[in-house]
C-alpha cells in the first residue's frame, strides 16, 4: 500500500508521478546514471598517467645501419628497427613508423612533415645520431615535468563529460516522455482535465532536476575518489551551473519534443540538435583549433557555454563572476527555448 | 436553447480536406439524460464528441456546455466534465491509485480515490501496476479518472469497445451508478443493443449527418413494423412481389437477402412461402425478429452498423 498522504499541488503530483514512472524503468536508469559513469571509467584509464610511448622509427638495412641503430638506441624516446628499403618505405606509408632513417654517413630523414608525431621523431633522430657521431651539447637542460591537478586530460575531460551527460540525459528523457505521452494520447487525455499546461512542463523540468543533482554527484564523487579531480572554485557555483545546464537542456528538450509524433521523428531531431555540440563543444577536445571566424558561434552553444564554465570553476577555481557570460548564455537558451516549446507545444 | 440542456450544439461541422466528417449537427442533451451517438465506424461520432469536449476545432456551428462556451470558460468547463477517451493509455509502471490521484489533483473538488476504487470494483487492484490491469479494468480506469473530478457530465467514446460480455456489464453498471448520483451521460457507440440498455435518447449519425433522433422506443416505432424477416432465397425475388403481404411496410435489400418489415408475423410469413413457391425460387433461410435500432439503421441506410 502507497502512502494515503493528502493530495497536493499538480504540479507536485505530476512530478511525482513523473519520477516514480522514471525509475521504474530500468533501461531509462541504466542511461541516466550508468552509462555516463562507465564512459568515464573507460576514458579515465584509456587517458590514464603513464610514461609517453616511444617513437617507432626505422632505418634502412646498409653499411651505417649498424651505427645508427646503435646511436639511437641510446635515446629513451625512440624505439628503432632495421628494415629492407622496401619493406622501411612500406612501414612508413602504413604508419607503423613515424621516420626512416636511409642514406650513409650523412643521412636522409624520410618522414610526412605534417604528422606531429613524425616531426618529433625527427627533432629526436637527430639528437641521437648527432650526439652518436660526437657532437657535444653546449649544456644539458634539467626538466620539470608537469603533472598538476587541472593540467592533465582527465581534468580537462570530467568536467567536459559532465557538461555532455547533462545535455544527453536531460533531452532524451524529457523528449522521450513526452512524446511518448503523445503517442498513447495521455497527453490528450491530459488536455481534457483543468490541467494547466504550464504545470505539465514544469514537472518535466523539476523531475528532471531531481534526477542531475544525482546524476553530477555521482560522475563528481566518482572523478574524485578515482581520479582526484577536485572542483577547485566554490562548490555553489558549480551547483548552480549544472542546474542552469540541466535547465537550458530541459527546455531544448521540450522545444525539440514540443511538435514530433513519433519517437523516430524526435530521434531524428534530436541527434540534428546534438551533433554539432558533440563535435564542436569541446567535450573531448578544445576547440580553440576551430577557425577563428566560427568560435563566436561555437562559444554561443549551450553546451559550449556549460563546458567552459564547468572547465573554468573545476580546474582554475573560477568563481561566479568569472563565468557570468556563461551563466547568462544559458539562462537565455533556458527561457527562450521554454517558451517556444510551451507555444508551439503539440498536445493532440 | 433552454437553460436545462447539459450540452447543445447546432449546425456543427468539421472538414478534413475534401472529406465531411461532420456535415451540420444538431443536439441537445438535457440534465440528468443519458445520450448516445449511435452509428457505425467513421461514422463522425468521434469527431463530434471531441469538439464537444473541446478536444477539436469545428469549422462551423455553436457549442454550450452547462451554458458556457470553450472560448470563453475552458478552465470553468474542465472544472465541471469529465472525459473517457477512446484510446488513452495510461503509464503502464505506475499503480491504479497513483493515476487516480494525480488525475484528483487537477481538479479544484472532486471525489477520494478510494472510495471511487471501491464504487468500480477496482480496490483489489489499487496498487497493481496499469500495466498489469486487463483490458475491462484499464477502460474502468479510464472512466474512473474521469469520474475524480465529481464531473457535472460524463463524456463516454467507445466506452465498451473490445471489451468481454462481463467487463461491459461491469461498465453499465457504472454509468447508472453514476446517473443515479444525478450526472448526465453523452456517449458514443457502435453498438445497439448498448444504445438500447443504457440511453434515455439515441441520435444515430451517418456520414456526418443525424439521419435520426428519439427515445429507443420511439426510434424502433419509426420502423411502423414491430416484427423483422430475413429471407434468402435463389434467385432473389423483387421488392414488389412482397406488396400482397398484409401489413407490409418496406423491404431492404443486401446482397441476395431481402429484410422485411411487417406488423405480424402470423399473417405475413404463411402469405410469404405462398410467394415464394407461386414464383417458383428455391427458399434458402428464413427467420425472423423482433425490429431493434440495428434494423432502424439498416432501414435507413441500407447498411449495417458493424459494415464499413
Amino acid at each position: 500500500m502507497s502512502e494515503p498522504r493528502p493530495i497536493r499541488s499538480p504540479l507536485t503530483e505530476l512530478t511525482i508521478f513523473r519520477l516514480k514512472e522514471f525509475i521504474r524503468e530500468p533501461d531509462a536508469v541504466f542511461w541516466v546514471f550508468a552509462f555516463p559513469l562507465l564512459l568515464t571509467v573507460a576514458l579515465g584509464f584509456a587517458f590514464r598517467e603513464k610514461p609517453p610511448d616511444r617513437i617507432p622509427v626505422g632505418v634502412v638495412d646498409g653499411p651505417f645501419a649498424q651505427r645508427h641503430l646503435a646511436a639511437m638506441k641510446q635515446s629513451p624516446a625512440l624505439q628503432p628497427r632495421v628494415y629492407s628499403d622496401r619493406e622501411g618505405k612500406e612501414a612508413l606509408r602504413r604508419g607503423k613508423i613515424s621516420l626512416l632513417v636511409e642514406g650513409d654517413a650523412v643521412p636522409v630523414y624520410r618522414f610526412d612533415p605534417t604528422r606531429p608525431e613524425s616531426r618529433t621523431a625527427r627533432v629526436e633522430v637527430d639528437d641521437a645520431l648527432q650526439d652518436g657521431a660526437g657532437r657535444h651539447d653546449a649544456f644539458a637542460a634539467r626538466e620539470a615535468h608537469v603533472t598538476e591537478q587541472g593540467s592533465r586530460y582527465i581534468d580537462f575531460l570530467v568536467p567536459g563529460l559532465i557538461g555532455m551527460n547533462l545535455m544527453g540525459t536531460g533531452m532524451w528523457s524529457i523528449s522521450f516522455a513526452v512524446v511518448n505521452a503523445r503517442l498513447k494520447k495521455l497527453l490528450k487525455r491530459f488536455l481534457a482535465t483543468p490541467m494547466r499546461k504550464v504545470d505539465f512542463l514544469g514537472a518535466q523540468f523539476l523531475s528532471r532536476l531531481v534526477f542531475l543533482v544525482v546524476e553530477v554527484t555521482v560522475v563528481t564523487l566518482f572523478a574524485r575518489l578515482i581520479f582526484d579531480v577536485k572542483v577547485r572554485g566554490p562548490l555553489w557555483v558549480f551547483c548552480l551551473l549544472c542546474l542552469l545546464g540541466g535547465a537550458a537542456f530541459a527546455g531544448i528538450g521540450i522545444l525539440v519534443s514540443s511538435r514530433a509524433r513519433t519517437l523516430e521523428a524526435v530521434s531524428g531531431l534530436m541527434n540534428v540538435v546534438m551533433m554539432p555540440m558533440w563535435i564542436c563543444s569541446g567535450v573531448f577536445f578544445s576547440y580553440e583549433r576551430f577557425p577563428d571566424a566560427v568560435k563566436p558561434f561555437i562559444r554561443a552553444l549551450p553546451l559550449t557555454a556549460l563546458n567552459d564554465a564547468l572547465r573554468a570553476i573545476v580546474n582554475d577555481g573560477a568563481g561566479a563572476g568569472e563565468v557570468l557570460p556563461q551563466i547568462i548564455n544559458l539562462s537565455v537558451w533556458t527561457v527562450i527555448s521554454a517558451l517556444i516549446g510551451l507555444k508551439i507545444f503539440r498536445w493532440n | 436553447m433552454t437553460n436545462h440542456a447539459a450540452v447543445s450544439c447546432v449546425g456543427l461541422k468539421k472538414h478534413y480536406s475534401d472529406v465531411k466528417a461532420v456535415d451540420g449537427i444538431d443536439l441537445e442533451v438535457l440534465r440528468g439524460e443519458c445520450f448516445g451517438l449511435l452509428g457505425p465506424n467513421g461514422a463522425g461520432k468521434t469527431t463530434t464528441i471531441e469538439i464537444l469536449e473541446g478536444l477539436n476545432t469545428s469549422d462551423g456551428g455553436e457549442v454550450r456546455i452547462l451554458d458556457l462556451t470553450w472560448e470563453h470558460d475552458e478552465r470553468e468547463i474542465r472544472e465541471r466534465i469529465g472525459v473517457s477517451l477512446q484510446e488513452t493509455q495510461f503509464s503502464e509502471k505506475v499503480t491504479v491509485y497513483e493515476t487516480l490521484r494525480l488525475f484528483r489533483s487537477f481538479y479544484r473538488r472532486g471525489r477520494d480515490p478510494e472510495e471511487l476504487l471501491r464504487g468500480l470494483s477496482l480496490e483489489e487492484k489499487r496498487d497493481a501496476r496499469v500495466g498489469k490491469l486487463s483490458g475491462g479494468q484499464k477502460q474502468r480506469l479510464g472512466v474512473a479518472c474521469a469520474l475524480v473530478g465529481e464531473p457535472e457530465i460524463l463524456f463516454l467514446d467507445e466506452p465498451t469497445t473490445g471489451l468481454d460480455p462481463q467487463s461491459r456489464l461491469q461498465l453499465w453498471d457504472i454509468v447508472a451508478g453514476y446517473r443515479a448520483r444525478g450526472g448526465t451521460v453523452l456517449l458514443t457507440t457502435h453498438y445497439m443493443e448498448e444504445a438500447e440498455r443504457l440511453c434515455d435518447r439515441i441520435a444515430i449519425i451517418d456520414h456526418g449527418k443525424r439521419i435520426a433522433l428519439g427515445t429507443p422506443r420511439e426510434l424502433i416505432a419509426r420502423l411502423e413494423a414491430p416484427h423483422i424477416i430475413d429471407l434468402t432465397t435463389l434467385p432473389a425475388l423483387a421488392e414488389e412481389d412482397f406488396a400482397s403481404i398484409p401489413g407490409f411496410h418496406g423491404a431492404t435489400r443486401r446482397a441476395e437477402a431481402w429484410q422485411l418489415r411487417v406488423d405480424s408475423l402470423a399473417a405475413s410469413v404463411p402469405e410469404l412461402i405462398g410467394i415464394v413457391e407461386a414464383k417458383g425460387v428455391k427458399l434458402e433461410t428464413l427467420s425472423t425478429h423482433a425490429a431493434t435500432l440495428e434494423d432502424l439503421f439498416v432501414a435507413l441506410t441500407g447498411r449495417e452498423l458493424r459494415d464499413v
